[in-house]
């Protein structure tokens, strides 16, 4: 009996102002990514809470990415600079526990880039991929 | 041993108690054992003759507890302070915690505080009585004929080891003399676990965090763990009343925890020194500790009253969180 191929779960934080329209703009230019690839609109990159990237992790997922405004261009101002030391120190963490950095991801994509958009998430895919399931941060009492 | 008595800090206590400078006095309660030292409000000075003490187990750190104590008191309440206890102390007035008004801070030089757990290690178990004498401790047990002796330098807690600082960098009054901010090798352990390889470091981890028992002592004891509502008690978490069914579940519970005193934990190391299950919690304070000195600049929450800290700050210059793994594989 053959296995059944692992697909990857990604759960992908979108910034409404920049990368969720660089999404539209990938499926308006035709563009592929995968669909294992779950995508959560967000006001900013900001909102996301370390504790929604652990949570997907405990839920499950395979690779979480946060896609945001290009440093400078928030749309409030500042809110992906702090996204940047947040999830900077979150990912070394993570890192110091002994979990695949690879898993996790932060990538500035704007709203005119969704060719930017489809290969970032091609990409991930296939690295998460790679890494098989995730077995490090899962919670069975969350499944 | 420690270089100030009980009984100069039970007459300072008493000498403020009469003089009506404060009302009540927070400080270290006898326990049922020598070093069950716990914390506790002392209101007259027969109190506080009777039950006051100051050995070699006063690691409790006082600061916390001003936040319920201060705000009820009529006029000041009185409080002890060890080094590291001020730094907590300031770091609760810059996040406003409670009225400086209401405080009377009397800095405690320390020479450190032993672990009962490494006692037990030496002398086993059924310990009667704990005397010290110059940096000697005489451990009776029920078990010996006569007093074990036990160096105090061999039985110091984790964080004494590595002591940061005997400067006291808020108070009132000071007992004895000030000391200096030392160099210590407080991370030593930390790059021990990051030059090893992230299945070593996982296995290192697993070991440790699987024998949480959820019991939140690290968090109710953490002077920087001050909501009045946390998250981990939420009741629709799904983890709740469950318990742990494969062994490393509480990973989520002790990255958010370190992570929610990131910037503001100034390494007083309670969480360390309560957790029943002797998990090394500051292991992970102090990661975040580490970064965040190598990478948005040096910087100790609570050296000074207003000091912003790192992670509600940011400059148009900080590294991308790619460039950290990058960095440290070109390093290695």
């Amino acid at each position: 009996m053959q296995m059944k191929e692992h697909k990857p779960l990604i759960v992908a934080f979108c910034c409404n102002w920049c990368s969720y329209a660089g999404a539209d703009l990938a499926g308006n230019n035709r563009l592929n990514y995968p669909a294992e690839v779950k995508v959560i609109r967000v006001p900013c990159s900001c909102r996301v809470n370390p504790m929604f990237v652990l949570r997907a992790f405990q839920r499950g997922a395979d690779g979480v990415i946060i896609c945001g405004c290009h440093p400078g261009d928030c749309h409030y101002v500042s809110g992906n600079y702090y996204t940047r030391r947040r999830m900077a120190m979150l990912f070394s963490m993570l890192d110091y526990l002994g979990i695949e950095k690879e898993r996790t991801r932060i990538e500035w994509v704007s709203a005119a880039e969704g060719a930017k958009f489809a290969a970032t998430m091609n990409d991930f895919v296939e690295t998460v991929a790679k890494l098989g399931e995730n077995k490090r941060l899962e919670d069975l009492r969350c499944k | 041993m420690q270089v100030i008595t009980r009984e100069q800090l039970i007459e300072k206590a008493v000498s403020l108690l009469a003089a009506n400078t404060v009302s009540c006095v927070l400080g270290w309660s006898r326990g049922e054992f020598d070093y069950d030292v716990s914390p506790a409000v002392f209101r007259s000075e027969e109190e506080v003759r009777r039950n006051f003490v100051w050995n070699d187990f006063c690691g409790a750190n006082m600061s916390k507890y001003l936040i319920s104590k201060a705000s009820g008191v009529d006029g000041k309440i009185l409080v002890f302070l060890k080094p590291c206890d001020t730094y907590s102390f300031n770091q609760l007035l810059t996040e406003h915690k409670f009225d400086r008004e209401k405080v009377y801070v009397v800095a405690v030089p320390c020479d450190g505080m032993a672990d009962f757990r490494l006692i037990k290690k030496v002398c086993g178990e059924g310990i009667i009585s704990i005397d010290s004498e110059d940096a000697i401790l005489k451990v009776k047990t029920l078990y010996s004929d006569s007093p074990i002796s036990v160096p105090l330098t061999d039985v110091l807690a984790e964080r004494c080891k590595n002591c940061k600082s005997k400067k006291h960098v808020a108070y009132d009054e000071l007992l004895g003399e000030d000391g200096n901010v030392l160099e210590s090798g407080r991370f030593d352990e930390v790059k021990k676990l990051e030059a090893m390889t992230a299945e070593e470091r996982f296995e290192f981890w697993q070991n440790e965090l699987s024998r949480c028992i959820r019991c939140n002592a690290c968090r109710d004891v953490c002077p920087a763990c001050t909501c009045e509502k946390c998250v981990f008690n939420n009741p629709s978490s799904g983890v709740e009343n469950k318990a742990a069914a494969n062994s490393f579940e509480e990973k989520l519970f002790h990255i958010i925890r370190a992570f929610h005193v990131a910037g503001r934990c100034t390494d007083c190391g309670e969480c360390s020194r309560v957790c029943p299950q002797n998990i090394p919690l500051h292991l992970l304070n102090r990661k975040f500790i580490k970064d965040i000195n190598e990478f948005y600049g040096e910087y100790q929450a609570g050296e000074e009253i207003g000091l912003r800290a790192p992670l509600t700050d940011y400059t148009t210059e900080d590294i991308e969180p790619c460039e950290i793994f990058h960095r440290r594989d070109t390093d290695a």
